[in-house]
C-alpha cells in the first residue's frame, strides 16, 4: 500500500469521522420541533450537543484541508465543481453555528423562535446535500481532459444523488433520535424513542435502495459485504433502541454511517472523482495526488497528532456523559 | 465585472470580515485566560466575574469568527481551482496542519470551557481557556506561513513536467522569513485590538460611576492599557523588522508603500503625498529626509529602488506586462494602518495617566467618547494592513511564480461567482449587525453583585450560559 493509498484512507476516515459526529448533531438540530414542546424541553434538546458540536464540525475543516493536502486535484475540481451547493451548505452551516451560539444569549421569545428555525433548516439542509454530494463523487460527473467539471447546477441533482441525499437526511434523523434517548430523561427521551421506529424503517428502505443502487457502478464481493453489515447494523441499531439499550441503540448508527461511507469509498476507489465524460479523464488516487515528499510529512503530522485530538474529544464525551433532564437546565425568565 | 474581479473582491471581502473578528479573538482569549488564573490564584470573586465578563463577549465574538473561516477553506476550491492545483502540493500541507493542530483544540476546549464551570476539576477548567487561547496563536502560525509562501515561496521546486510548484524543504516553509516576522507582528497587533476592546469598554462603564463598576472595570481598563502600549511597542518593533524583510524580498511592494517612482539614495520617508501618486504631478508634500532608507534598509544612506527600475528590472526577467500594484491603495492603506494603530496607542496612553492620577471617580467625559472609538482604531489599522500586504503583491497570487489572474477557477462562470459574492455580502451584513447588538448589549450590563462563595457553581454557570 503506497502513502496515496494511505492518504485515501485517511480522507475517508475523517469524511467518515465527519458524518458519523456531525450526523447526530445534524439529526438533533432537524429533530428539535419534534421532540421539545416548550422552552426547557427546547433547552434539554440543545444542551445534548452544545459542548460537542463545534469539535464535530471541524472533522468537516479538517477533511476538507486534508483533500487539499493530499490530492490538491481533488480538491480543485470537486470545490469549483460543486460550486453552488457548496455556498448552499456553508451558508446553511454560518447560520446554524451562529444559531447554536447566539439562540442563549437573549431572553426573548421571539429571538428563541427565529434562531430555532435556523437550527432547524441548518441542520437539515446539509444533511440532504452531503448525501447529494458524496453520492455525485461515487457515481462520476462530467470532467473534461483538464480534470474541470463541465456540467451545471442541475446536473448534480441526479436521481442517484437525491436519493443519496434522502438516505443520509434520513439516516441522520434516525442517528440524532437514538442520540438524544441516550442523553437525556423524561419527555424529550420518549418522544425520541418513539421516533425511532418510524424513522429507522424509513431509513432501512432509503439505505438499502441507495446502497443495492450503487452496487451498479463498481460493485464487488466486498461492497456487498460492507452493504449488507451496514443494513444489519442498521436493523439491529433500531431494535436495541426499541429494547431500551440506547447505548447499543446509537454504536448500531454509529457503524451504519461507518459502514455505508466505507461501501460509497471501496466503490470509488481507485478513482477519487469519475468522469462521466470519458473514463480517461477521471481522477484518481494517482492523478490527483500530492507528491511523495508532501505525503510523507502529512503522514508523519497524522501519525503523532490524531490519536491526541481523539483523545481530548474522547475526553469531552466523557466529561458530558451525563444524562440531561429538565431539572439541569436553570430557570431563566423569558420575555 | 468578468469571474476574476468578482473572485477578487468576493476574497477580499469574506477576508477582511473574517480578519475583523480573529485579532480580538487571539487577544481577548488570552486576556480572558489571564483573569481565569488570577481567579484561580487568589479565589477573589471579583476575578470570577471578570472571567465571565469578558469571557461571554470573547464568545460573542469567537462564534462569527469561527463560521467565517469555512469560507476562507473553502473559497480556494471553488474561486481558485488553477491556483489550488498549482501550490496544493506546499499550500494544503499548513492548511490541514492548522485544523488538526489549532481547530481541534480550539473547539474542543472552548466547548469545555463553557460548559465545564461545575463539571470539570478547577485545574483542567483554567487549562482549557489556556488550550484555547494557544490554539488560536497556533492557527495564527500555519495560516500566516501559508500566506508568507504567497509572499515569498520557497523550499519548493516547479516541475516542468507537471506544471506545479512541489514542495522539497517543509521546514524551510515553516521558517520562512518573511512568516517568522509577520507571525509576531499579527501576533503583536491582535493583543493590541484585545487590550484596546478590553480598554474601551471599561472606560464607558467608568464613566457610568458607582462603586461596582469602579472596582470591576478600573482593573479592567488598566489591564487594557497596559496590553496596548507594550503590543504598540512589539507592533512597532516587528513592523519594522518586517519592512526591512518587505524590502529584500519584494522591493516592489515597499517602493509602492511610499510611491517611490525613481531609485533613491538616501530616500526620504514621505509621511504624506497630496498629488495623484503617479509620479507625475505633486501638490503637496511632507517629508522625512532619509526615513524611508532607514525603514527599508536599516543605515540612513542606504538605496531604495524605485517603482520604475523594478518594472524595468521585472520585464526582463518575468516578459513583457505591468508588474505593479495598485499604487494610491498600497500608499494609502500602508500609512492608514500606521496612523490608526498609532491613535489607538496614543488613546491608551492618555488613559492609562489618567487612571494613575486619578484614583477614584469618573473619567472625563471626551475620554470617554475616544474611548467608543477607541475599539474600533486597531481593527481599522488590521484591516487596511492585510489589504497594503495583499494588494502589494498583485499582479502576483503567488510572487514571481504565478500571476493572480491565472488562478481563477477556469469553469466557474461570473454568474456563479457574483452569487456567490451577494450571498456573503449579505448574510455577512445581517450577522455583523447582530453581533455588534449582542455585544453592545453584554458590554453595557454590569455584573451582579455575588451574595457568597456558596452560590458558586451552579449560579456561576447559569449565569454564563444563559
Amino acid at each position: 500500500m503506497g502513502l496515496t493509498d494511505v492518504w485515501f484512507l485517511l480522507i475517508a476516515v475523517l469524511w467518515t469521522g465527519y458524518l458519523v459526529l456531525e450526523g447526530f448533531d445534524f439529526g438533533v438540530g432537524m429533530l428539535l420541533p419534534v421532540v421539545a414542546k416548550d422552552a426547557v424541553d427546547r433547552q434539554v434538546t440543545l444542551r445534548t450537543i452544545g459542548p460537542v458540536w463545534d469539535g464535530n464540525e471541524v472533522w468537516l475543516l479538517v477533511a476538507g484541508g486534508a483533500t487539499f493536502a493530499a490530492f490538491p486535484f481533488w480538491y480543485a475540481s470537486l470545490f469549483s465543481g460543486f460550486y453552488l451547493a457548496l455556498l448552499v451548505i456553508l451558508v446553511a452551516l454560518i447560520v446554524r453555528g451562529m444559531a447554536l451560539e447566539y439562540r442563549n444569549k437573549l431572553h426573548d421569545a421571539a429571538w428563541h423562535r427565529r434562531w430555532d428555525l435556523a437550527i432547524v433548516i441548518g441542520s437539515a439542509v446539509p444533511a440532504l446535500l452531503w448525501g447529494v454530494a458524496l453520492a455525485n463523487i461515487v457515481r462520476g460527473v462530467p470532467l473534461n481532459a483538464n480534470h474541470d467539471f463541465t456540467g451545471n447546477f442541475f446536473t448534480l441533482l441526479n436521481p442517484y444523488a437525491l436519493l443519496g441525499g434522502l438516505t443520509t437526511l434520513v439516516l441522520f434523523a434516525l442517528h440524532g433520535a437514538i442520540f438524544l434517548a441516550l442523553k437525556t430523561h423524561g419527555p424529550v427521551r420518549d418522544r425520541a424513542r418513539a421516533l425511532v421506529l418510524p424513522v429507522g424503517a424509513a431509513a432501512v428502505v432509503l439505505a438499502a435502495a441507495f446502497l443495492i443502487w450503487t452496487q451498479s457502478f463498481d460493485g464487488s464481493w466486498i461492497t456487498w459485504a460492507l452493504a449488507l453489515l451496514a443494513a444489519v447494523c442498521l436493523v439491529a441499531g433500531i431494535l436495541a433502541s426499541r429494547a431500551g439499550r440506547d447505548g447499543l441503540g446509537f454504536l448500531g448508527t454509529a457503524a451504519t454511517i461507518v459502514l455505508a461511507a466505507a461501501t460509497l469509498f471501496v466503490t470509488l476507489y481507485p478513482n477519487v472523482l469519475p468522469s462521466t465524460t470519458d473514463p480517461a479523464f477521471s481522477l484518481t488516487t494517482t492523478n490527483a495526488a500530492s507528491t511523495p515528499y508532501t505525503l510523507k510529512i502529512m503522514t508523519w503530522v497524522a501519525v503523532i497528532f490524531t490519536p491526541i485530538v481523539l483523545l481530548y474529544q474522547g475526553y469531552t464525551y466523557w466529561i458530558f456523559r451525563k444524562r440531561l433532564t429538565r431539572d439541569d437546565i436553570p430557570q431563566v425568565k423569558v420575555a | 465585472m468578468d469571474a476574476i474581479d468578482l473572485a477578487r473582491w468576493q476574497f477580499g471581502i469574506t477576508t477582511v470580515y473574517h480578519f475583523l473578528f480573529v485579532p480580538i479573538t487571539i487577544g481577548l482569549s488570552a486576556l480572558v485566560a489571564g483573569l481565569h488564573t488570577a481567579w484561580y490564584r487568589t479565589g477573589k470573586l471579583k476575578y470570577r466575574q471578570l472571567t465571565q465578563f469578558w469571557g461571554k463577549l470573547f464568545l460573542i465574538n469567537f462564534a462569527i469568527g469561527v463560521v467565517t473561516g469555512i469560507v476562507q477553506e473553502f473559497q480556494f476550491g471553488m474561486n481558485w481551482s488553477a491556483y489550488s492545483k498549482f501550490v496544493g502540493d506546499i499550500f494544503g500541507a499548513p492548511l490541514a496542519i492548522e485544523g488538526l493542530l489549532a481547530f481541534f483544540l480550539e473547539s474542543t476546549f472552548l466547548g469545555l470551557w463553557i460548559f465545564g464551570w461545575d463539571k470539570l476539576p478547577k485545574k483542567m477548567h483554567l487549562a482549557s481557556i489556556w488550550l484555547v487561547a494557544i490554539g488560536t496563536q497556533l492557527s495564527a502560525y500555519f495560516i500566516l506561513a501559508a500566506n508568507s509562501w504567497m509572499q515569498w515561496p520557497v523550499g519548493y521546486t516547479y516541475n516542468q513536467a507537471s506544471g506545479r510548484a512541489e514542495l522539497h524543504d517543509f521546514g524551510a516553509v515553516l521558517t520562512n522569513k518573511v512568516a517568522l516576522a509577520t507571525f509576531p507582528h499579527t501576533i503583536a497587533a491582535s493583543f493590541l485590538t484585545g487590550g484596546a476592546f478590553m480598554l474601551g469598554i471599561a472606560l464607558w462603564h467608568l464613566l457610568r460611576g458607582g462603586k461596582q463598576r469602579t472596582e470591576l472595570f478600573r482593573p479592567s481598563a488598566k489591564l487594557g492599557a497596559i496590553t496596548v502600549l507594550v503590543a504598540a511597542v512589539a507592533v512597532f518593533v516587528t513592523g519594522d523588522i518586517q519592512g526591512k524583510i518587505m524590502t529584500e524580498t519584494q522591493p516592489m511592494k515597499m517602493a509602492a508603500a511610499e510611491a517611490l517612482y525613481d531609485t533613491s539614495r538616501p530616500a526620504g520617508f514621505s509621511v504624506l503625498t497630496i498629488g495623484s501618486l503617479d509620479g507625475q504631478r505633486e501638490v503637496w508634500a511632507l517629508t522625512v529626509p532619509h526615513g524611508l532608507s532607514f525603514l527599508a534598509t536599516g543605515t540612513w544612506n542606504g538605496k531604495v529602488q524605485g517603482i520604475n527600475d523594478l518594472q524595468q528590472a521585472y520585464e526582463q526577467r518575468f516578459g513583457p506586462g505591468t508588474y505593479k500594484p495598485n499604487i494610491p491603495v498600497t500608499y494609502w492603506t500602508f500609512r492608514l494602518m500606521i496612523l490608526f494603530g498609532a491613535l489607538a496607542a496614543l488613546m491608551a496612553l492618555i488613559a492609562l495617566w489618567y487612571l494613575r492620577r486619578r484614583e477614584r471617580g469618573a473619567p472625563s467625559r471626551w475620554l470617554v467618547r475616544g474611548a467608543i472609538v477607541l475599539p474600533l482604531l486597531p481593527l481599522l489599522a488590521n484591516s487596511f494592513g492585510w489589504i497594503f500586504t495583499e494588494m502589494g503583491r498583485q499582479p502576483w497570487i503567488v510572487f514571481g511564480l504565478m500571476q493572480t489572474r491565472d488562478g481563477v477557477s477556469p469553469t466557474v462562470g461570473a454568474g456563479s461567482v457574483l452569487t456567490s459574492m451577494i450571498t456573503f455580502t449579505l448574510l455577512y451584513a445581517v450577522l455583523a449587525v447582530i453581533e455588534v447588538v449582542l455585544l453592545l448589549r453584554f458590554a453595557r450590563t454590569v455584573p451582579a453583585e455575588p451574595d457568597t462563595e456558596a452560590a458558586d457553581s451552579d449560579q456561576s454557570e447559569a449565569a454564563f450560559l444563559y
